[in-house]
Formats: structure tokens, sequence, C-alpha cells
């Protein structure tokens, strides 16, 4: 028989035990009567040599060696008795596990996704980005299109290909749509390892000045504007003015940092883009892919040298700057990384707490069935067998709750991601897989062994008799310690959760309220890009730009309009080497400030201070005296003084002359609220774009942002304003539309996700804390009613009962506090070291957040002390 | 009477195996004729025969069938399988050897051990 069959048989293999035993009995005891003794008396001999035949019983299905399953399938059976039984527990504990489980479930699957599972690409390991580093800026991801064409020839170890970013209007076909582009070097798709869906890759004769226009589109714009018909392959598209031939499709959900439309081929941009041929213009980004042979190390030996021979050779730009290669995952993921660990640590508490509270009605539970379990000892049940048997019930409770848990995260876990601040790296490749399975049912299982543990060390051994003697209300010590143990964990949890949330909410009070340095509301910016059929001379330039200006400044409700490069806390910046003396530092030794180009009503659209001086005029423009304007930070740090007006600085990306300082203004915090005060590059200048060189101009019209300040509701104006600006070929449209103040909450994003993230499991741990105190009060006070009956008929009042449970679980609650204060001391210093502008945990944290805890904890504790307060002495001790 | 003695451990499977070796037999006849041959030294105990006879039928040394008695009622009759048979020899074989060595070094007197 295999030992399916002897399961399967169970109930006849039951009989014939059955019969066989007595079939030995009969015969025993016939024999004894034979020999003369009485039946009755036979009978009892024969039982006597036997033994009891229920522990016979016992061995020999242990010998069959099925025990165990059939042992598991009969717990099960009764674990899903008892669990009808008491429908009530039940659901809370199920209810309880799968938030927990739930809510561990989704973080899990997000980590899994964004930071262990490998790119999509072939051999991801091998892919790095590469980045470059200098002393002065620190380290850039940015390559000047020189040092990477260098870098790309003289590498050995690494197949290197950069990409920059570009956008422009789609004019045709369909409707004029402004879309963001990529322009990639030839062999960006082969150094990934993949290949268009449809068509092919750039050729690297099309990589070249002067080639014939190409275009790779996005699987969705191919949808969009093509219809997915394959006969896209070699059709026209109009992108940024000019006509491009389609020549492939990229795959689906490809993208290199954030979605892109059209990808270009990089080196014809020679024809516009002065900064191809300058060595300091850092705007590539590179990844590479090390080649068969070689690992990280030596490819990172040889950058390194490249670098050296580089920095000999053009001394002038490439003096100690060097270059690092990293492995790509590491670069796409960022810092997000951080965050989501300590998110998983938190959502981790939470499940943890779950568990002592799980395992707190249990045990509640397992010590109310003391004497059941103390019956089944005498009759003959092994330790290890009723150990078993408890923790099948909660391993069958855990894991229901874990099904419960994955059916909750599989819900929730896309609405967590797009609620994710900004946009979360990878966020298209987040789904549940057979890891976060496996996950889920290991948490639920070591869940359920957590909480189950307790209750199965405490089925009896010794002292059965006494056990079984006693009365139901006796409690052992050991376990209203265990009861006192989980309530001090519980809350000193709850203490870590709610110091952390008590921080985040602190920091991010003290951020919003700092000044950002310019007047917020009532301002929108947005990218606009001028229709290309302007793009003809300079002079048409400025003149077009002039009446765009002059357009806007019209529109009902705007009230003045400025143009800009760039906009503070938007993403992108320029920083610029500049100094004071008319000897230059060292190369890579000057220092660096963001430069910002702008229109003379920049400053009143912004609402930034003026302090000194003026700021620029219609006066400022090309052929007179190129000025600039700096801000407090500058001055004090190039000048010591604030008095800097009249002064001058060389800044060489500008002119080669030094520059006239004109006026001193307020700094803003460019980097964000939190940020700003971490950033290496604080201080600010502003020069006018009327001043910027005509063969930068064309340039300068790509990357220029409109900004206005309006007397209604910001959002109102878009509208007009685009209708506006459409300029009279209709093919210029405003894109990246933000009011300020958007984009000042946007840079406490995190922080805010943060605290509200934290806020909700902090608030949760506070109620499982309360509902744990709650039970174990409620069931260790219930196990003293005999005691408080004697007490109160020997005179005690109820004030003085009350005050008896109520010191009862004040010691709980400090001992939980007290190591609470510790933990949380520890969470503290990780959240620094994680979050941007995260202040120290300051003892006002804790001055809120532990009398709120210790209050909802009394309040918790407030009703089983009245309860046993009102016990009615007469009826208490009749129970006994 | 002589004084019983209680088994060595592990050989009560030994002795089963030997028993039901004469010949198909139930559980009560093998503890009368282990208790009948021993001469009553062998202290059976008959709360262990029952789980030791499921045990060796588990592992394939023993067969089982329900065959009726000569007083007419049904009984389980065990019998020793092939695989029974080995296992008893090579039990048997190592079992002298033990009680061979076991004499010899009893049987050294107290001046020759010096």
């Amino acid at each position: 028989m295999t030992w399916w069959q002897r399961l399967w048989r169970r109930r006849k293999m039951e009989e014939q035990l059955e019969k066989e035993l007595r079939f030995h009995l009969d015969q025993h005891a016939s024999e004894l009567i034979a020999q003369g003794h009485s039946p009755n008396e036979a009978q009892r001999q024969a039982r006597l040599a036997l033994g009891g035949p229920e522990q016979v019983k016992e061995k020999c299905r242990d010998a069959r060696g099925t025990r165990w399953l059939e042992d598991l399938l009969q717990d099960t059976r009764y674990a899903l008795r008892t669990f009808r039984q008491k429908p009530g527990f039940t659901a809370i504990a199920l209810l309880l596990l799968a938030l927990g489980i739930g809510a561990t479930t989704v973080m899990f699957a997000v980590v899994n996704s964004v930071l262990l599972r490998p790119l999509s690409y072939p051999e991801p390991d091998r892919l790095v980005t590469l980045r470059v580093f200098t002393e002065q800026i620190g380290e850039l991801w940015g390559f000047s299109n020189l040092d990477f064409g260098d870098a790309k020839r003289e590498s050995l170890t690494l197949a290197l290909a950069a990409w920059t970013y570009g956008g422009g209007t789609i004019s045709e076909p369909g409707e004029a749509e402004y879309v963001n582009g990529r322009q990639i070097s030839a062999e960006l798709f082969s150094t990934l390892g993949i290949s268009p869906v449809q068509g092919r890759a750039f050729r690297p004769d099309e990589d070249r000045p002067g080639a014939a226009p190409v275009a790779i589109i996005s699987y969705g714009l191919w949808q969009r504007d093509f219809g997915g018909e394959p006969s896209a392959i070699g059709k026209s598209l109009v992108y940024d003015g000019k006509p491009y031939t389609v020549v492939g499709i990229a795959p689906v959900g490809f993208q290199l940092d954030g979605e892109a439309d059209v990808f270009t081929p990089l080196e014809p941009r020679q024809n516009t883009d002065p900064r191809m041929q300058n060595r300091r213009a850092r705007f590539l980004r590179v990844l590479g892919r090390l080649r068969p042979g070689f690992g990280l190390a030596e490819g990172r030996a040889e950058l390194a040298l490249i670098a050296r021979h580089l920095a000999e050779e053009y001394p002038k730009s490439n003096t100690g700057l060097s270059m690092i290669a990293y492995p790509l995952q590491k670069e796409l993921v960022g810092d997000v990384g951080s965050t989501l660990w300590l998110l998983l640590y938190a959502v981790g508490l939470v499940l943890l707490i779950t568990c002592v509270n799980v395992a707190s009605l249990l045990l509640a539970r397992a010590v109310s069935r003391e004497r059941e379990l103390a019956m089944r000892v005498a009759l003959g049940a092994g330790r290890s067998r009723l150990a078993r048997q408890c923790l099948t019930e909660s391993a069958i409770l855990g894991l229901g709750g874990g099904v419960l848990g994955v059916v909750l995260a599989f819900v929730s876990i896309h609405p967590f991601v797009a609620f994710w601040p900004g946009s979360l790296p990878r966020a298209q490749e987040v789904h549940l897989d057979w890891r976060v399975l496996v996950f889920a049912v290991g948490a639920s299982l070591l869940s359920g062994l957590l909480f189950g543990l307790a209750p199965a060390l405490r089925v009896p051994v010794r002292g059965v008799e006494q056990m079984l003697r006693a009365g139901a209300r006796s409690i052992a010590g050991s376990s209203r310690r265990l009861h006192s143990a989980f309530v001090i964990s519980e809350i000193a949890l709850a203490v870590v959760l709610l110091v952390s949330a008590g921080m985040l909410g602190h920091t991010l009070l003290a951020l919003s309220s700092l000044d950002p340095g310019f007047n917020v509301h009532d301002v929108i910016a947005a990218r606009f890009a001028l229709s290309p059929a302007t793009l003809g001379n300079p002079e048409q330039v400025r003149e077009a730009w002039q009446d765009v200006l002059d357009r806007a400044r019209r529109v009902p409700g705007v009230d003045s309009v400025t143009l800009a490069d760039i906009i503070p806390m938007r993403e992108g910046e320029n920083s610029l080497p500049y100094w004071t003396t008319a000897t230059p530092p060292p190369p890579n030794h000057e220092p660096v400030a963001l430069a910002s180009c702008v229109s003379p009503d920049y400053l009143k659209v912004m609402g930034i201070p003026l302090r000194q001086g003026r700021f620029f005029n219609e006066h400022d423009r090309i052929g007179s005296e190129p000025v600039v304007v700096i801000d407090e930070n500058l001055a004090q740090h190039a000048f010591g003084t604030k008095d800097a007006v009249g002064k001058r600085i060389w800044i060489p990306a500008m002119s080669p002359s030094p520059v006239l300082i004109v006026g001193i203004v307020g700094h803003v915090r460019h980097w964000g609220l939190a940020g700003d005060d971490q950033s290496r590059v604080r201080d600010q200048m502003y020069y006018p774009f009327a001043q910027v060189p005509s063969p930068l101009l064309h340039f300068f019209s790509s990357i220029m942002s409109i900004a206005a300040r309006t007397t209604i509701p910001p959002l109102k104006v878009v509208q007009p304003l685009g209708q506006q600006l459409r300029g009279a070929a209709g093919d210029q449209v405003l894109y990246e539309i933000r009011t300020m103040e958007q984009l000042v909450s946007a840079s406490l994003a995190r922080q805010r996700f943060l605290l509200l993230l934290f806020g909700i499991f902090a608030g949760l741990a506070l109620l499982l804390a309360c509902i744990g105190i709650y039970g174990v009060l409620a069931y260790l006070t219930g196990q003293r009613v005999p005691e408080f009956g004697v007490r109160i008929a020997l005179g005690a009042s109820a004030r003085d009962v009350m005050r008896l449970v109520l010191r009862q679980s004040l010691g709980m609650i400090f001992a939980g506090v007290g190591v609470g204060i510790l933990a949380a001391l520890a969470a503290g210093r990780l959240l620094m070291h994680t979050v941007d502008g995260m202040r120290p945990t300051e003892p006002s944290t804790f001055a809120i957040m532990i009398p709120l805890l210790v209050a909802a904890a009394l309040f918790a504790s407030f009703l089983p002390a009245r309860r046993a307060s009102r016990i009615d002495p007469m009826s208490a001790l009749r129970q006994e | 009477m002589p004084e019983k003695s209680d088994l060595p451990q592990g050989t009560l499977d030994l002795l089963i195996l030997k028993v039901v070796a004469l010949g198909a037999v139930h559980g009560y006849a093998i503890a009368q004729r282990l208790e009948q041959v021993s001469r009553g030294v062998v202290q059976v105990p008959q709360g262990s025969l029952y789980p030791a006879l499921h045990r060796l039928e588990n592992r394939g040394l023993l067969a089982a069938d329900w065959e009726e008695t000569e007083s007419g009622r049904e009984a389980k009759f065990y019998r020793l399988t092939r695989k029974g048979r080995t296992q008893l020899e090579t039990e048997a074989a190592s079992w002298q050897r033990l009680i061979e060595a076991v004499g010899l070094v009893l049987k050294l007197s107290e001046g020759g051990a010096k």
C-alpha cells in the first residue's frame, strides 16, 4: 500500500485496528476464564496486560508513517471548525492579517520590480552608465559630445552609446502636437541589445552631419498617427519643421529616461547646436555595454586612463575631469531605492504589530482552553502533537490572511504606483509575479508561526492534575507576563511609527514655511517653441520672441510676461563657471553659479526682491555692454559683501571680457524647498536674453519657457494664451504648463508622500496597539474577577479596583514607551539619511506623540477597568 | 518462576520476525509464543507489540491477511515477506556475533584483564 492508499482507506484501517485489538483482548480473556478467573476479572486483567487501548491505538497510528498527514488533515478540520464557531474572532484576525500582509506584499512587489528584478535588456548586468566627475561641481551625468566621441573610439572594454534630450512639434501627419524626443547615437539600440519592432535601427552613415534625416518613432506615436500600419516605415514625418523619413518603430514601453516619441540621430545636430563642438558643454547621457571578457573594474580602469589622456590633451576643459562607470540598474533607479526600503521597513513594522495582536488574541484563547488541553494530555495526547495542532491552526489563519492580503495587493498595487510622486522608475514593470507570491506565502506562514508560537509553547506538560482540578479562573503567572510582553512590544512599535510620522510632519511644516525667494502665487510657466519657420536669421528670431511677449501681454488677465531658460524648482539647470579677478583660477577649480537667461520683466513676474542697483531693461541688448544681475549669495561668496553693484566678473561662457554687475537680487530656492540647502551650486546669476550672441540664438530658442503673472487664477489664462501664441502656421504650442504653486508643492512631494504613508501606518499602529491593550486587559481583568470580588467584599472601593487595573496597564504602557523611544531615535537617524531636509528628532515630536499614545492606550484600558470596578462581589465569589 | 527481564532495545522486532517466520500467526499468538519460548524470561510488553507489528508491516517486512481462526473468528494473520526473511537473517547473524563477542568479554578472568 502506498501512503496515499493508506490515507484513503483510513476509516477501514481504523476499523481493522479496533478489531485486531478486540480479538487480542477476547483471546486473552477467554484463556484467563479457562484458568478459572471470573469473566469480569479476566477482562480487567487482559486490559491491564495490553495497556490502555487508546494509547496502543495511538502508537499503532504513529507506526503507519502517514501520521503527520492525517494529523494535518485532522487539525485542519478541527481548526476550521473552531474558526466557524468563533466567526467574530476569525473575521478580526483575518482582517488584521490581510491588511498587514497586503500592505507588505504591495511594498515588496514594488521593491521587487524596481530594485531586484534585472532590467529587461539582454545581459542587463553588463550594461553601465557613465558619468563625469569634477572637483568643482562633483558628479555630473553629462558628457560633452567631443569627450564622448573620443571615449567611444578609444575604449576596448566598453561599447558606448549616447543620447540627449530633444523634442519638437509634429506638424504632419495629424494635428500639430508637441512631443518629447531624444537624439541618439546610431549604436544605442544595439548597445542595449534591442531592435525596433518594425523597420530597423539607425545605420552609422545616418548618424553623420549632412545625412538624410531619418527618425525612429515610439510604438505609441505609431499607433496614434499612423494607425499602427506597417506601411508607416518609409513615410514622412514633419518634426520640428523638418521632414524626416520613418525607418523604425521602437518596442512597446521603450524609454531611456522618461518617455519620448521621436528618436533622431545625434550627429546631424552639429549644424544647429554649437554645444556639439564645445568640450565644456556636458549634455550627453552616455551608457555602455561591457565587451565580452571584460568586467566593470577593467572598464573603470580604462575610463580613468582615457580621461587622463584627454586632460593632458585638452587641459583647458578637461583638467581634473574623470569618468566613472556605474551599473545601469542602480542608475535608473536613483535615490528611489532608499525610499522604497524605508517604506518596506515601515510596513514590516505594521505587519509585526498585527502579528503581535493576533498572537495575543490566540494566546487569550489558548489560556482559556488550558483545561481542554490538559484533558487531552491526560487522555494520551503528546505535547508535540498538541503544539503541532496549535501551529496548524495559526498557519491556517496566516495563510487565510495571506490569500486575502494578496487579493488586496492585486487590487491596490496599480493605484499605489500611480500615486507615487513624480514618476517611479520602471513603473510600467510593476506587477505581481511568482517571487511576490512566494514572498506573500512566506510572510503569511512566518506570521502564522510567529503568532502561533506563544500558544503552542503553553501546552501543559506537568501539573496536568492540578490544572484539571483547579477552577477555570486560575491563571498562570507566565501567561500574564507574556501578555504584558505583547502589549509592551506593540506600544514600542507604535511609538517608532508615530515618532517617525511626527518627524516627517514636523519637517514638512518647517519646509513649507520656508521662503522660496519668490512670490509663488498667480504665476504660470510653460515651455514654448517658436515655429521653425521663424528661425531664419538672428534678427528674425529676436523679433519673433518680442512678438510673442507682446501678444502674451495683451491676453486678458495677464499682468506681466517674461522669457526664461530655466524656471525655479522645475527640472533643468545651467551652471556656469565664473571668477572675479583678471587671472582665471586653474581649470575646473573655478566657482560655479546657476545662470538664468531672462527678459526684463522676470523680476516682476516672479516677485523676486531687488536688493540693490537695477534689473535689466530694453537698453541691455546685443551690442551694448554685457551686464549681469547676481543674487545675494553670489555677492557674499564672490565679494564678501552685499554691495557689489558696479563690480565686474568674468563669465567666459557669456563674454570674453568681464561683465558688469548692475544689480543684486534675493536668493531663490531653485532646487526646491527641501533640496536647496543641500545642493552644491547655490549661487545664482541672471543675464539678459537680448544679449545672447547671435550664433547661440537658434539653440536658445529651443529651450526657452514663458512665465506670466496673472490677475486672475493662472490656469484660466492657459487657453487664451495658447490661442494668442499659436503663430501664423498654427504650429507653436505651450507644453509642460505648471503654476509656480504646483512646482513648489511638487518639490515637497516626496516628503508629503512619505508623511502620508507614515501617517497611515502610524494611525494603523496606534489603532492596533489600542485594540491589543483593550483585548489583553479585558482578558486579564476577566481572569481576576474573583480576586476583585474578594477585594470589594473586604472593603475596596470601585476607585481602588480601577486604580489597580489602570496601574497594571500603565506599567505596560510606560515600559513600551521606554523601549519605543530608544527604537524611535534609531529610526530617526535612518530617516535623516533618506529624506532631504529632514530635521533631527526633536523633543517636541516626542512631547506631542507620546502623550497621544498614552492617552489612547489609557482610553483603551479604561473600559476593562470600569467593568472590573463594577463587579458584584457576591456573584464574583460564587463563580469560584 | 524466574525473574522477568526487560527486552534490550531493538530486539523485539527481531523476535517478532523469528516467530512469524515459523508460519502465519496473529498478534495474540505471537505474544503467547514469545512468552512460552523464552520460558517466561522475556516480558513482552503487549502495549508495544502491536505498534511494532504495524511498523514492520509498514516497512514491508511483514504482510497481513484477515483469516479465520480454529474458533471461527476473524483475526489478522501476519506472514514474513521475502524482504522480511532477508532482514531476519542479517539481524539474527549480527545478534549472534554480538552475543559471542559479549560472551568472550565476560569470560575474561579478572587477572587476565590486567
